[in-house]
């Protein structure tokens, strides 16, 4: 496993040092994404269920985080656990239904579970529907630390990423992470040797939910702001473009697939729907002819996992 | 004033109506995936583009070259099923050997850039489209009025439904098709060119998609993201009725239809979701959905 510690330190050591080159907000933003691309991996990649749905997860930890935060003032540790417990309890919920079926059924089903949330956010009177909730304070963090200064609150980002990258690292290389690979293989198989794949594949995204609700609530304490555009479809396909360019089933394609397309949207986001097609492109691209994404290009170069 | 449930009999019947002309797309577009996915096991993510298509290629042909509303209803599909047909041969193509979610993600990818091309020139506010003259005006039933052009659309997409179906399970056109679907290996073996029936068969869904698209042109109006939110319900409609029969899909899209109407009348603030709760409820009790066999 040294060439996985190698580029585990060369990732910190970007998202340590980058400050100086780039944007911390940008950077911010970057890590949010990048555990939310980790946490959806964990289902596809390791478990070979696609959601088209994810976006719920993340938006609705954003709300939580935003309205506990501002309207109960809550401080930054508990908002984010909120929001974190309200992304799983939704994961739960969703997770029975969806589960149900399989495939392209599955992903169907996620979309149209997500749609539903969206559609009840839009309505729902806390979400401030199209202002969102804005002007969250970030608080201090344990009583103790300030997180309105921009360098306490890169380090409470860091930190959030890192751990959750670890947690998906030690669930993926765990028995269960084995067991979820079996069934993303050969299901029946799976079920022959004995295995209950139901209830692995339910434990793998409800836990996929629960990371995706920790990306949410930090993202909406960086940006202060919890609004219906982290809940859009577009938002669920945006993570799905993420994983699949850094690479479906390795550890760190997301976090590049992440850092890619958080940039491109940066550079192109003043000519409007201009995003949307260069996203599909890539979709279509990647699809017909870079299945592996740029880790899974480089893990087979290497001929190692990544 | 007639009432039922404590609603006047007009509001009523005229929720049900446009509940019913709802019915008619999602049936129609649900038919499209149905057929789709039968053969090529690809559940179309552009259905919802290909269906904006349709409605553009109308607005177009009357507005660049005078050509009008009847002329479009067999133009529009024709040209939108060609440029399936060409996706389909220079791109999913290349997909079948491969898991199906490929598939998904690829027209999901299309769907992207067709939506974001046509945005860009023509932002996101929708372009009137005429109803045409013949269809123009309505008629009064006694106990409401009912717009020509909205019967029409219903009868007409019951009528290409039901065709569908008849040319699917009692011809042998369709005979070849179901068998193609059931064992795509064993049919090219007795001779039958299946690749060709892929295609033509994708062209086919694609162009139902765009009928859709022309005959909701002149109700919604002309608007590139008019099939961005309606696929999404669509897909609800397709795991509510199951894609393992075409009837199936064809009654689920039309009743969703009248029960999202009806919806609208007694609980306004759900109407937007009561699709997905359905779809939900269906889940729970029969998750291979109401005409599905679980595979």
């Amino acid at each position: 496993m040294k060439h996985e510690r190698i580029a585990f330190g060369l990732m910190v050591a970007f998202f340590v040092l980058a400050p100086l080159a780039l944007y911390p907000v940008f950077l911010m933003k970057v890590m949010c994404f990048a555990l939310f691309a980790c946490a959806f991996n964990l289902l596809i990649g390791f478990g070979g269920l696609l959601s088209f749905g994810h976006a719920m997860f993340l938006g609705t930890a954003g709300y939580a985080a935003a309205y506990s935060a501002k309207l109960w003032g809550f401080p930054p540790e508990l908002a984010i656990l909120l929001a974190t417990g309200a992304a799983a309890l939704l994961g739960v919920v969703t997770g029975l239904l969806a589960i149900r079926r399989q495939g392209i059924y599955f992903a169907m089903i996620t979309l149209a579970l997500a749609q539903m949330i969206y559609f009840f956010y839009v309505q729902a009177p806390f979400t401030g529907g199209e202002d969102g909730i804005q002007a969250v304070p970030r608080g201090k963090l344990f009583g103790l630390i300030d997180l309105s200064n921009i360098w306490a609150m890169y380090g409470t980002v860091l930190a959030v990423f890192v751990s959750g990258f670890l947690l998906i690292y030690r669930v993926v290389h765990s028995p269960f992470g084995q067991v979820l690979k079996a069934i993303r293989e050969n299901e029946p198989r799976a079920i022959s040797l004995g295995y209950d794949t139901v209830r692995y594949k339910f434990l793998a995204y409800v836990l996929s939910a629960t990371l995706a609700g920790l990306a949410g609530g930090t993202k909406a304490l960086v940006f202060q702001l919890a609004s219906l555009t982290d809940v859009h479809w577009t938002m669920s396909g945006e993570v799905v473009l993420m994983t699949l360019l850094g690479g479906l089933g390795t550890v760190f394609g997301p976090v590049v697939g992440a850092l890619a397309v958080v940039t491109m949207e940066n550079y192109l986001a003043q000519l409007g729907a201009w995003v949307t097609v260069t996203q599909g492109a890539i979709f279509v691209l990647c699809v017909l002819s870079f299945r592996r994404g740029v880790i899974g290009e480089i893990a087979r170069l290497i001929r190692r996992p990544l | 004033m007639t009432e039922i449930f404590g609603v006047p009999t007009q509001a009523l019947l005229g929720q049900l109506l446009i509940g019913l002309i709802n019915g008619s797309f999602y049936a129609l577009l649900s038919l499209g995936l149905a057929v789709i996915f039968g053969l090529l096991n690809i559940i179309n993510f552009a259905h919802g583009a290909q269906y904006m298509l349709g409605a553009f290629c109308a607005y177009f042909l009357l507005n660049k070259a005078g050509i009008g509303y009847w002329p479009s209803l067999v133009i529009a599909p024709f040209a939108v099923g060609l440029f399936g047909m060409l996706i389909e041969r220079t791109m999913l193509k290349q997909l079948y050997k491969l898991d199906h979610l490929y598939g998904l993600l690829l027209t999901f990818g299309l769907a992207l850039v067709i939506q974001g091309l046509f945005r860009n020139e023509f932002g996101s506010s929708g372009l009137p489209y005429p109803i045409p003259e013949a269809l123009s005006g309505s008629r009064n039933l006694g106990f409401m009025f009912l717009p020509n052009y909205r019967a029409w659309v219903v009868v007409a997409s019951a009528a290409v439904c039901i065709g569908t179906w008849f040319v699917i399970e009692k011809t042998k056109l369709g005979s070849y098709l179901r068998a193609a679907t059931e064992n795509p290996a064993l049919v090219q073996a007795f001779g039958v060119n299946v690749p060709r029936m892929i295609t033509l068969t994708y062209g086919f869904g694609v162009a139902l998609a765009a009928l859709a698209g022309v005959m909701a042109a002149p109700i919604y109006q002309v608007n590139p993201l008019m099939g961005a939110d309606m696929i999404i319900v669509v897909f609800a409609v397709v795991v509510i009725g199951g894609m393992g029969s075409i009837m199936g899909s064809i009654l689920t899209g039309f009743g969703l239809g009248v029960i999202e109407g009806l919806t609208k009348v007694f609980y306004p603030e759900a109407s937007n979701t009561v699709i997905f709760i359905i779809m939900a409820i269906v889940l729970m009790f029969k998750p291979a959905g109401l005409f599905g066999a679980q595979k």
